[in-house]
């Protein structure tokens, strides 16, 4: 009972003082609470994963009600946002080789007579899909943009062109978020993206500084143990995590609206057992890197798969099996389960089990890897 | 009877690589003792220390401090010693208050608030203790450094270089501290470059290239090295130095102050060729060799700095 008692002391004693250090790090103190509400800004109103308004250029041969009425159609579907007519097919190249314009719109000479006629005329859409994500949208709604916009032209002794309605009737429901507005998938995204960046860089340079500034010599000269030194260190980044959270979830609500179905307390237990994940990684960084610098540059190692493999920013089932399993040791991964399923879903702890699992799982290796390999000596 | 030793070590050897830096090194020293650590730059005197208190693991050689042994007990080791680095290793961030409340904290020391206060009060700092460790000047980072060190009451004091950079007045100072610290009954084996400082342990230890060279009082250390001293006195002297140097049996020359000190080991050699320059107005006479003039010879025989930087 007086060892855990002792020990107590000494993690408080370890505590006190990075609370002290960190309150004085005026620089970094700020960044811990500038870098998420300007993150959650910029990119929760930035990023959109169904663009429209893409500008587009019309070369048409002929004015018909038929042209006009296609023209207009694209228009207001919201997603061609026409900047160019033009009837020279040089031009509509340029327009397109140089990224003027994202679509250019052919219409043929003739093209309302042989629809009159019912020969199925041809209007050529073409994209610039070297960003396909950007285009495709656009595209796949194109078919039906064009058919609804005829319609009302179809009319009289022109009602035989109007397409017969399939034999069936498709139903697609989008649940959870049926607008499909993308800020309400990254919002609860960044969470875990600020989370990750910070309190592993934060965390990684902990031991590092020591380590630089030759406090490290003293630090193990004293009595101090090496789990008391690290839970000493982590916790005070556990309360710049809770706080950060607390920022971006008022700032999702307040600036976004981003729904909240589930309940709190459950997404509050994710958040902690990510929490512990990610502090464990950074420290064990702070155990490897040399140098503040090496810190820094194992935790952008660390990052950007983070970011990119993690289903934050493309779609996880988009990815091919091997990029899946890298992706399924990241915590982020199963964080953006745990975040999106309790925020956007309503779900319940047996639904989200698994990822909090895997997250569990992830602290308590990094943890043991980061006490295995904090030096008891300077050696 | 055999006197209870506070270290005692046989054979200690580190290596960094394939570069060894002690190289065999014993030391049995007594409790209550105050030894003085003395040797070039590179010399291995803050590896030993640090193997003795446990930062460090030995290549080779084993031993006991405060009767644990290095290699597994170097946690009891630390909580009963206390050690000073030779760079100032304190959180140049945090106040002098908050230093030495973090130190009385990790060893527990019982009413730490009372215990600190004391500590500033004796150190002249309590007026200041609010400022960043960062602001105090070299002398004053030593002595908060030693009173950090010292707050636990170890029953061994390990300090590295602590004067090395520190003024006169604030170098006598922390002397004084140090042989008060000796007089409670600690134990301390310091390490400096200082002559007058190495005069003041009640032994010495010389260390070159990793190996210990010699040890013993300071009166033992002058006999040994066996060296015959003149000393030259006079306007000339200044021009007769480089002459000096060339003639067989003078192993070096050295200034103290305007006199020139000549020492060989072969009398007979050296006294001949001194009588070349003998004239009116230089004053010769054979004088007692200085600790200093031992450590020349010593330092001339073993050892330039060979340590590889990082």
């Amino acid at each position: 009972m007086r060892v855990i008692f002792a020990s107590i002391r000494r993690i408080l004693a370890v505590w006190a003082k990075e609370i002290i250090q960190m309150r004085r790090d005026r620089l970094t103190f700020g960044m811990m609470f500038g870098i998420p509400i300007i993150q959650l800004v910029l990119f929760g109103f930035a990023i959109n994963s169904d663009p429209k308004n893409l500008p587009t250029a019309i070369q048409v041969e002929e004015q018909t009600p038929f042209v006009r009425s296609i023209i207009s159609g694209l228009e207001n579907s919201g997603y061609y946002h026409i900047v160019k007519q033009t009837s020279d097919p040089r031009e509509s190249q340029h327009l397109l080789a140089s990224g003027e314009v994202a679509f250019v719109v052919s219409i043929p000479a003739g093209f309302s007579e042989r629809l009159i006629r019912g020969e199925r005329p041809q209007i050529l859409i073409e994209a610039d899909a070297s960003d396909p994500a950007a285009a495709s949208n656009a595209i796949g709604r194109a078919k039906a943009i064009v058919a609804s916009s005829l319609r009302y032209d179809f009319t009289g002794s022109l009602a035989q062109l109007r397409p017969t309605p399939d034999p069936y009737d498709l139903v697609v429901h989008a649940v959870y978020n049926p607008e499909g507005i993308t800020h309400y998938n990254i919002v609860p995204g960044l969470l875990g993206v600020i989370l990750t960046m910070t309190l592993v860089m934060i965390t990684s340079i902990a031991m590092t500084r020591e380590a630089e500034r030759g406090t490290i010599e003293n630090l193990l000269a004293m009595p101090a143990l090496p789990f008391e030194v690290m839970i000493g260190k982590i916790t005070p980044y556990v309360m710049v995590g809770a706080v950060q959270t607390t920022v971006v979830l008022i700032v999702a609500k307040v600036l976004f609206d981003v729904p909240f179905v589930g309940s709190f307390g459950l997404l509050a237990f994710g958040i902690g057992v990510f929490m512990v994940a990610n502090l464990a990684l950074g420290f064990t960084f702070s155990t490897i890197a040399k140098s503040q610098m090496q810190a820094m540059q194992l935790t952008f190692f660390f990052f950007l798969p983070s970011i990119l493999l993690s289903g934050f920013m493309f779609p996880f089932r988009g990815m091919p099996d091997w990029a899946q399993n890298i992706g399924n040791v990241l915590p982020l991964t199963h964080f953006l389960r745990v975040v999106r399923g309790v925020m956007l879903k309503g779900a319940e702890l047996q639904d989200i089990k698994a990822p909090i699992i895997a997250m569990a799982v992830f602290a308590v290796v990094a943890s043991l890897v980061a006490m295995l390999r904090y030096r008891r000596t300077l050696d | 009877m055999e006197t209870k030793l506070a270290i005692d070590v046989r054979g200690l050897v580190k290596r960094f690589g394939d570069k060894v830096a002690v190289n065999g090194v014993d030391i049995q020293m007594p409790y209550g003792q105050v030894w003085g650590f003395l040797g070039p730059n590179g010399s291995g005197k803050t590896t030993t220390i640090r193997m003795i208190c446990g930062l460090l693991k030995t290549s080779e050689g084993e031993g006991t401090c405060l009767g644990y042994d290095i290699a597994k007990d170097s946690r009891k080791i630390k909580i009963r010693t206390g050690y000073m680095t030779q760079k100032f290793s304190f959180w140049g961030d945090l106040t002098i208050r908050e230093n030495l409340e973090f130190v009385a904290r990790l060893y527990q020391i019982p009413s730490m608030k009372q215990k600190v206060d004391e500590t500033l009060e004796n150190l002249g700092l309590a007026d200041r203790q609010h400022q960043v460790a960062d602001a105090l000047s070299g002398g004053w980072k030593q002595r908060l450094a030693l009173a950090a060190v010292t707050m636990h009451k170890p029953e061994l004091l390990l300090l590295d270089e602590p004067t090395a950079g520190v003024d006169p007045q604030a170098r006598r100072d922390f002397w004084d501290e140090i042989h008060r610290l000796s007089m409670d009954g600690m134990t301390v084996l310091v390490s400096t470059h200082y002559m007058d400082e190495a005069e003041r342990c009640d032994r010495i230890a010389y260390l070159a290239n990793g190996e210990m060279v010699t040890k013993g009082t300071v009166a033992n250390i002058i006999d040994r090295s066996g060296l015959v001293t003149y000393t030259a006195q006079g306007d000339a002297v200044r021009a007769l130095a480089e002459r000096i140097k060339q003639k067989p049996g003078v192993e070096h020359v050295a200034y103290f102050g305007s006199a020139l000190h000549i020492s060989g080991v072969n009398r007979e050699l050296l006294e001949h060729s001194l009588k070349d320059f003998k004239s009116e107005s230089v004053v010769w006479e054979e004088v007692k060799p200085s600790l200093e003039d031992a450590f020349i010879a010593l330092m001339k025989d073993s050892g330039k700095d060979t340590r590889r930087h990082q």
